[in-house]
């Protein structure tokens, strides 16, 4: 469980995350959507206390229970090897290319749960076939060069796996991957999810990846929470203006319709230190007011599950 | 840290060298060349700071003038040896095939090659003189450099802007000269700057056997050899010029090695 | 309309490294018998996954490197077995925009620099009204001339990147990924302008993507490649609508947006 309360992350002036706040029980699957520079991959690393040294957090971050706004080095290495695990995109950068993945899954097994030898292969073979590496036992014994792309990441969710964690972490996860093996990717992440009773956050740019992985979206400009509901209603009837931006510039597979101009959101997205005051999106907004760029507008509920920060959008209360 | 603080001190040690250089071709305290029978071996004074050696000669000026000897040796022969060696590289990388093979085979012999045997054969063949001991020095470092080039020169070559060019149309030499030797020049200094440091010390050697600096051009290798007889005698006058050159071995050392820091942008990650 | 570029039975075989040391690996074949047409001011997409050969495909339509088998005509002449010179002369007609705009642009270089590099190398002079006209046209400004790539943003860059590669006004453009490494705001940005400027000049265009969304947004043809093999080709509705192969099916499937129907209000 985690609960995250106006979380903020800043390198000196630049503001990488500004108040955002999150809670997610048990099973919960979520989705931080944005491009780069948007601070979701910001957010994945303040969840797992990876946050670069330069960084300042400020906010209230607990999980399970324990408040870790000011945990130490260690306690944050205590969470992340038995509640918090994190996959990342590039498989082959986060494996060791001289050990056998068997013996990288094995060692937090005997490191952390004392796991004697067999014990530790046992439960490392279970894992294989949880997360549906063909022929286990034999991939138990080859390294990472031997393995393909799709294999490698399913490696290291199993690692991602072996102390039971609560939460699993994983950013851009299916990115490096080839579209076949990208949708079997995001099939196990959620079946893992629903059978262990994990909370999954996936952070992806990938809109279609995101809307087949998780039930509730959170979509992130320049460090905020722009938007916020379950995953349909988010991406079929989007109303921050960044969202609909977003979609309306993807392109999309609509027959007969070849060759239609995109609509594009003007402009680039700004870096951190050229952020706006105000809402992050004025400047490239297409229906910005004058109090835009100066005043905040907060999340606020707008009917159902769902949140939204701008001020063309009322806030519902129920 | 640490490589801020080498950096900064082999930097601090090449300049004293090289503003003692340069102020010795317009002054020095004495004229080195004149020699006086009643000065010999004058411990430091006010007057002579390191004191006289054995032919009453100022050992401040004489170690003044003798490191313009050891700088311009090294700048000469690892200017000559780099610039063939990095020709040699940039021309191995570029044409790749048999041509590479070829030139990196050569390469390798040099390699193979003892420096001091080499200036001893020359000096054997041609007679004794501190032009064959630029180009025994110069010769060590054409397969040095020949070697770096190469290998910095292959990885720019895979790189898209390099492809780019192609597909411009640029041909295999304007490639090399638009677009790799500039992003491989700062690899080519960083090697400079060490060899610098080994070029020093093999003039020294060579001075020291007799095969560079010929009298009376000071040298600090030189000044080593003459000292040596006079170990008992006036031990001072050997520790001087051994100084001289463990300061400039040092500072291109140092230099180099933190220049090499600087550029590498993995070590400048790792920092950050 | 003309035919621009005709690629007749293209096969490109790469040795296998041996695994042991009397055993003969068979040639990896990367490209298998490609047969298609590029036809002026009409885009072919190439859509494929990693190791399907769409970017060897792309080399050997630059003349980066020849075919084992077949040939590659540009305009009824067969590049690869163009003299040098006959061939750098012919390069000005087609150019190519490349996937990582950070590694596509040398970072000693200034903007003016590199968009002139096509002229210089075929020799003629670098027009000044030239270069600033056609970074107006890729939506850069005058004063880009003379700032380095690493003050530009990704888009921005394969804006300079696309300047360089219709400064020479070719006839045929390869795009090899070139919007996969952009954010989805600045990759429709990119797309229309690349549609635009194919208006403008009748430029043909060889689009490569993993991404059938983003080749079908600008394709007129469509090739599916995998493991260098053509699993369908034809006119990019037609597949879309009917795709003939599962294959095809499952880029599409990837592609799409699908709404879980369980969560929907």
């Amino acid at each position: 469980m985690i609960e995250a309360e106006n979380i903020s992350v800043a390198f000196g002036e630049a503001e990488a995350l500004r108040r955002v706040s999150l809670s997610l029980r048990p099973g919960e699957r979520l989705g931080l959507v944005g491009e780069s520079g948007s601070g979701k991959s910001m957010l994945g690393l303040a969840l797992m206390g990876m946050l670069p040294e330069a960084a300042q957090m400020t906010g209230r971050l607990a999980i399970d229970g324990h408040d870790l706004s000011r945990a130490t080095d260690n306690e944050w290495r205590d969470m992340r090897a038995r509640k918090v695990a994190m996959i990342f995109q590039e498989p082959m950068m986060a494996l060791n290319p001289l050990r056998r993945v068997g013996d990288t899954v094995m060692e937090p097994l005997r490191l952390h749960l004392g796991l004697s030898k067999s014990d530790a292969r046992r439960r490392a073979l279970e894992l294989f076939e949880e997360t549906g590496i063909q022929e286990p036992e034999e991939k138990l014994r080859q390294y990472p060069h031997e393995l393909s792309g799709g294999q490698r990441q399913r490696v290291l969710i199993a690692l991602a796996l072996a102390c039971d964690p609560g939460i699993l972490i994983a950013d851009e996860p299916t990115t490096a991957l080839d579209a076949h093996v990208a949708l079997r990717i995001t099939d196990l992440l959620t079946r893992l999810a629903r059978d262990r009773g994990m909370v999954l956050v996936f952070i992806s740019h990938d809109l279609a990846a995101v809307a087949r992985t998780v039930e509730t979206v959170a979509v992130m400009y320049g460090g905020e929470i722009v938007e916020k509901g379950p995953v349909a209603q988010v991406l079929s009837d989007p109303r921050h203006p960044y969202t609909k931006g977003l979609l309306h510039a993807r392109p999309t597979i609509t027959g007969g319709e070849l060759r239609k101009r995109l609509p594009m959101i003007p402009g680039n997205v700004p870096a951190l230190a050229d952020l706006p005051h105000g809402c992050r999106f004025s400047g490239r907004c297409s229906v910005e007011l004058p109090q835009c760029a100066e005043v905040r507008p907060a999340l606020l509920g707008i009917g159902g599950l769902r949140a939204c920060a701008c001020h063309h959008v009322p806030e519902v209360v129920e | 840290m640490t490589r801020a603080i080498n950096l900064r001190i082999g930097a601090g040690l090449v300049l004293v060298l090289t503003v003692a250089a340069l102020l010795s071709l317009v002054w020095t305290p004495y004229d080195y060349t004149v020699l006086s029978v009643t000065q010999k071996f004058r411990p430091p004074s006010a007057d002579h700071w390191l004191g006289t050696d054995q032919l009453g000669r100022d050992v401040v000026s004489l170690l003044m003038a003798a490191s313009v000897n050891s700088l311009a040796v090294a700048f000469i022969s690892v200017g000559i040896g780099g610039s063939i060696g990095t020709a040699l590289g940039l021309t191995a990388s570029a044409f790749g095939g048999w041509v590479e093979t070829v030139i990196m085979r050569v390469a390798d012999l040099g390699f193979a090659f003892p420096a001091l045997l080499f200036a001893i054969m020359l000096a054997a063949a041609f007679g004794p003189s501190l032009t064959n001991a630029i180009l025994a020095i110069a010769f060590i470092n054409v397969p040095i450099f020949t070697r770096v080039a190469r290998g910095a020169a292959n990885q720019i070559w895979t790189r898209d802007y390099v492809l780019a060019g192609r597909a411009a149309g640029a041909s295999q030499f304007s490639l090399t000269i638009d677009h790799v030797l500039p992003n491989i020049s700062a690899t080519l200094i960083v090697q400079a700057t060490i060899e610098f440091a080994v070029a020093i010390l093999a003039e020294a050697a060579l001075s020291y056997l007799g095969l560079g600096a010929q009298p009376p051009m000071p040298s600090w290798g030189r000044m080593l050899n003459e000292a040596q007889t006079l170990m008992y005698l006036a031990p001072q006058l050997a520790i001087y010029p051994g100084l001289c050159i463990i300061a400039a071995v040092l500072g291109f050392g140092l230099l180099g090695d933190g220049l090499r820091d600087i550029s590498d942008p993995r070590l400048a990650r790792a920092r950050a | 309309m003309s035919v621009l570029l005709d690629i007749r039975g293209v096969t490109r075989r790469y040795p296998r490294p041996r695994k042991q040391l009397f055993h003969h690996e068979e040639a990896l074949v990367a490209v298998d018998n490609v047969t298609v047409q590029i036809t002026q001011g009409r885009t072919l997409g190439i859509v494929g996954e990693s190791g399907s050969g769409k970017s060897t495909l792309a080399r050997m339509v630059m003349a980066f490197e020849a075919p084992d088998e077949g040939e590659v005509l540009f305009e009824g002449k067969n590049i690869h077995a163009l003299g040098k010179r006959e061939l750098q002369a012919l390069r000005p007609e087609f150019q190519m925009i490349f996937q990582d705009p950070f590694g596509s642009l040398d970072p000693r270089r200034s903007v003016g620099w590199s968009v002139a590099q096509p002229l210089r190398a075929a020799g003629m002079k670098p027009d000044q009204a030239l270069i600033l006209k056609t970074l107006e046209q890729v939506g850069l400004r005058a004063a880009d001339i003379d700032r380095f790539p690493h003050e530009f943003s990704g888009g921005q860059r394969q804006r300079i990147a696309i300047a360089r590669a219709i400064v020479t006004r070719p006839k045929l453009l390869v795009a090899d990924e070139a919007v996969s490494a952009l954010d989805v705001s600045v990759r429709a940005q990119i797309l229309n302008l690349l549609m635009d400027l194919q208006d403008e000049m009748g430029l043909g265009i060889l689009f490569i993507s993993h991404d059938l969304a983003v080749v079908s947004s600008l394709c007129d043809d469509l090739l599916v490649l995998r493991n260098g093999v053509v699993v369908e080709q034809g006119l990019a509705g037609d597949i879309l609508n009917n795709p003939g192969h599962e294959y095809t099916h499952t880029l599409l499937t990837a592609a799409q947006l699908e709404l879980q129907g369980e969560h929907a209000a």
